[in-house]
């Protein structure tokens, strides 16, 4: 439905997009996710039309939108500060786009209140933007962007502005509104559990180029690269040698340590690799485990849900552990100074070479 | 506790000098002007009757409230030399808001759209000739709109030949734009710079052209700037009085010079401070929709 064909963007020596080449089909819930800068912003404005391509074309639904100006392209944009029109009602807002299509006064009306139900504003039709709370403002400009039926509805950090709890809430509306329409939804967040949340599938970016495209299982369980690995989630990254390679599994030596994780086609024996291991995946024991690594708890992090445990390693390394917490803190079995043995499944932990 | 009580007072005085001010220098000169325009006029010092005589006491205060007529602004509803110079002061206002507006928005739109270095400087600009006094730069439009002045030399530069300028209409209407178009420029400037460019975006996202954003988006947003300017520009031009002395004619008088003439050439103190009081009640309802606009606006923004 939206392709990038070798997008560059460049703001005078800043490449802002670098060459991006991406495919989002139909009815497919995507997020662009990166740190700030990272350019998926101006990978989104691309597509709307309010940024024009150095280099490359963006096709949307097959068809080039090279000199298509914003207000003739078959999307619409939900803006982070929701840039309501102060000036027009609720109601005003949200029949903005239609009035333009010169769509007859009765026909706006029913989709006004259509839209007006579907986002839960029935009765707010008189108001103002500034007579509005956060959330509520949020559901104008949603339904204003979806008024006009987009094959594509981008959204720039649509949930920024809205607290812990109402994100929360929002993220799952979101999802059941894109599998209500069916419409393709381009999401732009630097918030990853809101991207996790939300998309089928999503692009990790970083300094303007790609880093990975996939689902979130995928991206989390098998990062592309070391960056990838360290920018979702809690990480530990151990590097090492690979020594061999049998049977699939490969063995890294590390400060002393042999650690085996599943070989990929590009890991050779003999150069360097860096093992990614959540620390959800490790495991704590009192015995020695085959396989298992020694070490001693140097500090406990409570984090009401789970402890997160560092422990150093006889090599001085340090180790992150997550267990999940299932009972009071006073009955951890394990305190500080402990001495503690960590071991995981053999898939647990991904061999990374870039 | 005691803090507080000394803090809540200094608090209320603070607040009171402001209001304790224009008790003094707004409301009470207010009440001696009316006062005046209910008197009559006389050949003596203070020229008018009657004088307040408190040291009479209550009988004084009787024989001066009996003294006290609406005499004046009979004389001012009966001769028609009034209503007309507020007419034409009415009309001059109202003609000059709306040049200046014209004139005026697309000097405030361009500056607003400039990159944000040179809108300081074109800031500056706009400001630039409150440096030099307000009299020389009218003065100095005599010099350019006289008989053998800078703009009919121009003019026949062109091949055009050269008319009578100075004491006219044009000329009064030309001194007026020229002097008030900053007040009409910096409040447009203002509403339009704070104008959020995603708004110009939101409406091409969803199928309007820029060109068309201009009338369904900038104009209405920009709409307080406008009254703003153009209160600020009306109020003070219906009681302009040194730009028609200087550049009009005999038939451009307006109600600033008739209040001057009867104050000095004619010594009639009371029929120029009910001139005074009926300007003043012509504005309250300018002033008045001035103040709302402006509370409404500050409203919406908190």
């Amino acid at each position: 439905m939206v392709r990038f064909e070798g997008v560059t963007r460049r703001y005078g020596d800043v490449i802002a997009v670098d060459c991006v080449s991406l495919d989002i089909a139909a009815g497919e819930f995507f997020a662009l996710l990166g740190p700030s800068g990272c350019g998926k912003t101006t990978l989104l404005r691309l597509a709307a039309g309010f940024e024009h391509p150095d280099a490359g074309r963006v096709l949307i639904d097959g068809e080039d939108m090279t000199g298509v100006p914003p207000y003739r392209r078959p999307v619409n944009m939900m803006f982070q500060s929701y840039a309501l029109f102060p000036h027009l009602t609720v109601a005003g807002n949200i029949a903005f786009g239609l009035r333009q299509e010169k769509m007859p006064r009765k026909a706006i009306d029913s989709r006004v209140d259509e839209l007006m139900s579907l986002v839960r504003l029935e009765g707010l039709g008189g108001r103002r933007p500034h007579q509005l709370s956060g959330g509520q403002r949020q559901r104008v400009a949603l339904a204003r962007a979806l008024a006009k039926r987009p094959k594509v509805l981008l959204l720039d950090e649509p949930l920024a502005a809205l607290d812990k709890k109402l994100r929360d809430e929002t993220q799952f509306e979101l999802t059941k509104l894109q599998e209500q329409l069916g419409t393709t939804f381009v999401i732009v967040t630097h918030d990853q559990q809101e991207a996790m949340t939300v998309a089928h599938r999503m692009a990790v970016m970083d300094r303007g180029r790609l880093a990975q495209v996939a689902t979130p299982a995928e991206i989390y369980e098998q990062p592309a690269s070391r960056w990838v690995a360290d920018f979702i989630g809690d990480v530990n990254l151990i590097e090492g040698v690979v020594e061999a390679i049998d049977a699939g599994l490969a063995t890294l030596a590390a400060d002393g340590l042999r650690l085996r994780a599943p070989a990929p086609d590009n890991v050779v024996t003999g150069r360097r690799a860096v093992l990614a291991l959540r620390p959800e995946r490790i495991r704590i024991a009192m015995a020695p485990q085959p396989d298992g690594v020694a070490g001693t708890v140097k500090d406990i992090g409570y984090r009401g849900d789970s402890v997160l445990y560092r422990v150093a390693l006889a090599s001085g390394a340090e180790l992150k552990v997550s267990v999940a917490h299932r009972t009071r803190l006073a009955d951890l079995p394990v305190g500080r100074g402990d001495r503690i043995f960590l071991a995981w499944p053999p898939d647990a932990g991904v061999l990374l070479t870039q | 506790m005691a803090g507080r009580e000394t803090q809540s007072i200094g608090t209320r005085l603070v607040v009171l000098v402001p209001y304790a001010w224009l008790v003094a220098f707004f409301l009470v000169p207010c009440l001696i002007i009316l006062k005046i325009s209910l008197s009559q006029t006389v050949l003596a010092q203070p020229p008018y009757e009657p004088v307040l005589d408190l040291s009479a006491g209550w009988a004084g205060i009787r024989d001066f409230l009996a003294g006290l007529s609406a005499d004046n602004y009979a004389t001012l509803a009966g001769d028609t030399l009034y209503l007309a110079s507020y007419l034409k002061s009415l009309e001059v206002a109202a003609l000059s808001t709306a040049l200046l507006l014209v004139i005026g928005y697309p000097v405030a739109y361009a500056m607003a759209r400039a990159p944000g270095r040179i809108q300081a400087v074109l800031v500056m600009l706009v400001i630039l000739p409150f440096w030099t006094s307000f009299l020389i730069r009218v003065y100095a439009w005599i010099i350019i709109l006289q008989g053998d002045g800078l703009f009919n030399r121009a003019l026949g530069l062109v091949g055009i030949a050269p008319r009578p300028w100075l004491a006219t209409d044009t000329a009064v209407y030309i001194g007026i734009v020229y002097s008030y178009l900053p007040f009409m420029v910096l409040p447009l400037y203002a509403t339009l710079q704070k104008l959020d460019e995603a708004l110009l975006e939101a409406a091409a996202d969803l199928g309007c052209p820029r060109r068309k954003a201009f009338w369904t988006v900038t104009l209405p947003l920009s709409l307080p700037g406008a009254v703003a300017g153009g209160l600020l520009c009306f109020i003070p031009i219906v009681g302009e009085f040194v730009i028609p002395d200087l550049l009009g004619g005999s038939q451009t008088i307006m109600i600033g010079q008739t209040l001057w003439t009867e104050f000095f050439a004619n010594r009639d103190w009371p029929v120029a401070s009910a001139i005074a009081i009926v300007l003043l009640c012509v504005l309250v309802g300018p002033i008045a929709a001035f103040e709302h606009m402006r509370l409404r606006d500050a409203r919406r923004r908190s």
